[in-house]
């Protein structure tokens, strides 16, 4: 049951990632992060660890990829001028480093586990395993990540507040090097 | 099943995230090409986590959830002011700190 599920899994994830990279919109890239992130939370569950998998749905699948969309919505109007590729080496050589990492890292999977897969205890992986250890052993790390999220929702706050006119920070490019947003079309969306 | 196949699928997905980031220049597919990678990562805590038998792998994952939300907030507001100041998601036109 395992190798199948697995089996089917992985080509959906697999075919998802290539997706991502690959396609020229970005809304197929978020349908097709859709697609790993599905299949790798049913992959936790195969791997005993069910609090993940939901956690992966709720989460990603859920509140990070709508954010994606939404500012794919948002950003899509634009029109993306695009330029050309401005440094020619830098499609060849990262396809040579990705085929040098994934070799490397294929090696270390391979080789690198001396152990056989130890047996799961009775309770592993059940919320309330993972809710005792995190309220528990790292319950430290636990609330500092509540910080974290606080200083995210500020810095989002204080990063989506409209810029006063005339009090904007960031010099806008010379009018010869770069074609701006025509007159009156920033007036018009904000 | 061995716990290797789980650590292979993690390490081809992390590449082909890496591989965006380094050849993409739309800064939306970046990011998502930066959650690829944070996801194989994931993978391969919770395949460990497995083979040993030991929770820590999984409560790693939490935290890698919590940074990648707060990254990705950040970063989309981010997107969001570069476009309304400049009107591009090209990150090669994004280049005010270059010397």
């Amino acid at each position: 049951m395992e190798p199948v599920l697995f089996g089917i899994l992985s080509v959906a994830a697999l075919a998802g990632g290539v997706g991502v990279i690959a396609s020229r919109n970005p809304v197929h890239s978020a349908i097709a992060l859709l697609a790993v992130l599905w299949s790798l939370a049913v992959l936790y569950f195969l791997l005993l660890a069910p609090f993940v998998a939901v956690l992966q749905i709720f989460l990603y699948a859920g509140a990070i990829l709508v954010l994606f969309l939404f500012v794919i919505m948002l950003v899509h109007g634009h029109p993306l001028a695009h330029t050309g590729e401005k440094l020619v080496w830098q499609r060849p050589l990262a396809v040579v480093l990705s085929a040098l990492l994934v070799l490397f890292l294929s090696y270390a999977s391979i080789h690198g586990l001396t152990s056989p897969r130890a047996s799961p205890g009775e309770n592993f992986g059940t919320v309330q395993e993972v809710g005792r250890a995190l309220f528990t052993t790292y319950l430290l790390p636990f609330e500092l990540a509540s910080v974290i999220l606080l200083v995210a929702i500020v810095a989002a706050v204080v990063l989506g507040k409209p810029v006063p006119r005339g009090a904007e920070t960031l010099p806008r490019p010379p009018r010869e090097e770069r074609p701006l947003i025509p007159a009156g079309t920033r007036e018009g969306k904000a | 099943m061995s716990t290797s196949w789980y650590l292979l699928l993690s390490a081809a997905l992390f590449t082909l995230g890496l591989f965006g980031v380094l050849v993409r220049r739309n800064a939306l597919i970046l990011f998502m090409s930066i959650e690829l990678m944070l996801n194989a990562v994931n993978l391969s805590f919770v395949a460990l986590s497995r083979h040993m038998d030991d929770l820590a792998g999984q409560i790693a994952v939490f935290f890698v959830f919590v940074v990648a939300a707060a990254e990705v907030v950040v970063g989309l507001a981010m997107i969001v002011e570069i476009v309304r100041s400049r009107a591009t998601v090209d990150i090669d036109d994004i280049n005010l700190l270059k010397g």
